[in-house]
């Protein structure tokens, strides 16, 4: 069952860890951010009752920081217009909340595979700024029943079967490294 | 009175969500307890919880796999407000819930009043521990079940069941707070926000979270300090019962409780034999992810207890506060 929430010891683990951030550094952010914008967009369309859970943190911004890859993630979960960017990290960014992890581990648990407070309890994940926006995301992505990994793969056209086939690989790296 | 000796106990679990509430059933719930969006219940988290109308389709999912729904009313409506405690209630009889869980003793009231056929369940909320106050909630608004205050040792409850007329819940797994359930106002000094009335235990909203240079983590509730994590150990819940002070003769001690989570695996067969009917699992708040491996591993232990084998459990250290796992007062008085 994957419910472990400790973090990789041995070295390559830490390797493995810090590679996408050293390997993906070169790619320019202008060329990522229709891919977000539409991980966004059909995220927002196909899950419209994710934002009622949001409440008043739909006006937020939350920034996004996935530690091994060479850039973070800015979130404005606005129902009828959310957007999600790729920032730069020296780039000081206005944002009113900020969750920190690596990529797998924020995936795994947006996936449902881990347990947020769980991550929280080990230091690997961490919390910035408004704490209401940061538990409000993180329920309403709960309640979402889905893989979001399988979900993106599924309406990512021609891609799909390597998208998904590359995140569950990333992903039983990771655990296999716990 | 109750056959007290292996009679099956329910697998009582939470759910904070729609989603938490399948996986859940899925996991092997008998049944999930869960509340609707607002104070009126005592986990009124953001993001959390279910609308009226999530509930009924909850309820019928649930229904369709055999495993009941409880729903839980368990805040004190503040003066003036009870009518939204009270639609609560008819919504949750609406939907068909299978019981619905109160504290207050005017909401106890309302449903002997209005919905005399609902089975009701007495909230740990209310803090009702001796055989008179239970008795008392039986005869007067004929309450089904209680829900035990984790105060007591498994001996105390096998004599508190020989003496009332109704079933009993304990919790068996997760956090346990302060030893006064239902009265506790220390979230409530911090922040105005009151636990039994608001519903929410050290609010989100009064939060802050400090990440140190040096690596530690600085853990606050409004303008007092909860907690300092040395970089590298493992952090509690900010909550102020479980935090850590500096006073005059000392520093950095829990002057409360520790960061410990309640685990009563090997205590199964002698709660069994006690007479709970009911062992519930806290944990509203969490996520699928610890309710799908907390139900999981209960489910098996249940199972293997009633079988006459050794509850075998995976382990859930990972999932608790503190990492740290204690039989509190169920097995000892000398507990804190």
């Amino acid at each position: 069952m994957s419910i472990s929430a400790s973090s990789p010891s041995r070295p390559c683990a830490s390797r493995l860890r810090t590679l996408p951030r050293i390997a993906l550094a070169p790619i320019p952010l202008f060329l990522l951010q229709p891919l977000l914008r539409f991980i966004v967009t059909g995220v927002a369309r196909r899950h419209p009752a994710l934002f009622n859970r949001l409440g008043s943190s739909q006006n937020k911004a939350i920034l996004i920081d996935p530690t091994n890859l060479p850039f973070a993630l800015l979130l404005h979960p606005r129902p009828d217009t959310p957007t999600l960017e790729a920032v730069r990290r020296k780039k000081k960014v206005p944002h009113d909340a900020k969750i920190t992890g690596t990529f797998l581990t924020l995936l795994d648990m947006i996936d449902g595979n881990m347990d947020g407070d769980a991550l929280f309890f080990t230091r690997d994940l961490k919390i910035e700024g408004d704490t209401e926006a940061i538990v409000a995301l993180r329920n309403a992505l709960d309640d979402m029943d889905i893989s979001l990994a399988d979900d993106l793969a599924a309406h990512a056209g021609p891609l799909s079967g390597a998208l998904k086939k590359s995140l569950r690989a990333l992903q039983g790296i990771r655990r296999s490294h716990q | 009175m109750n056959q007290p000796h292996m009679q099956k106990p329910e697998l009582v679990c939470p759910a904070g969500t729609p989603a938490g509430l399948r996986t859940a059933v899925d996991a092997g719930a008998d049944a999930v307890y869960c509340g609707l969006q607002g104070p009126t219940n005592a986990r009124n988290f953001p993001g959390l919880n279910f609308t009226p109308q999530e509930l009924s389709q909850s309820i019928e999912y649930a229904h369709e796999k055999g495993a009941k729904v409880l729903l839980a009313v368990n805040s004190f409506p503040p003066a003036g407000r009870t009518q939204e405690w009270k639609d609560s209630i008819d919504t949750g009889v609406q939907s068909h819930a299978d019981a619905i869980i109160v504290a207050d003793i005017g909401m106890a009231q309302y449903m002997a009043e209005h919905h005399p056929d609902q089975r009701l369940h007495l909230s740990v909320q209310a803090g009702a521990s001796s055989p008179e106050a239970i008795k008392f909630y039986c005869r007067e608004f004929g309450v089904k079940r209680v829900v035990l205050p984790r105060i007591l040792t498994v001996k105390e409850i096998s004599d508190l069941h020989a003496e009332i007329p109704c079933e009993i819940e304990a919790f068996i797994f997760g956090n346990i707070g302060m030893m006064a359930e239902g009265r506790c106002s220390l979230s409530s000094y911090a922040t105005g926000l009151s636990t039994n009335m608001d519903g929410v235990c050290s609010p989100a909203s009064h939060i802050r979270y400090e990440n140190k240079k040096d690596g530690s983590l600085v853990s606050k509730l409004g303008d007092f300090t909860i907690d300092c994590f040395h970089c590298g150990e493992n952090a509690g819940y900010p909550t102020i019962c479980k935090g850590r002070y500096d006073a005059k003769t000392r520093s950095g001690y829990y002057a409360f409780e520790e960061p410990v989570s309640l685990n009563l695996t090997r205590l199964l067969p002698d709660l069994v034999q006690a007479g709970v009917t009911a062992l519930k699992i806290e944990g509203r708040q969490r996520s699928r992810a610890y309710v799908k491996a907390v139900v999981h591993a209960f489910r098996k232990a249940v199972d293997a207890c009633m079988e006459g084998r050794e509850p075998e459990m995976d382990t859930l250290l990972a999932l608790t506060e503190g990492h740290r796992e204690t039989q509190g007062a169920f097995r000892t008085k000398a507990w804190r």
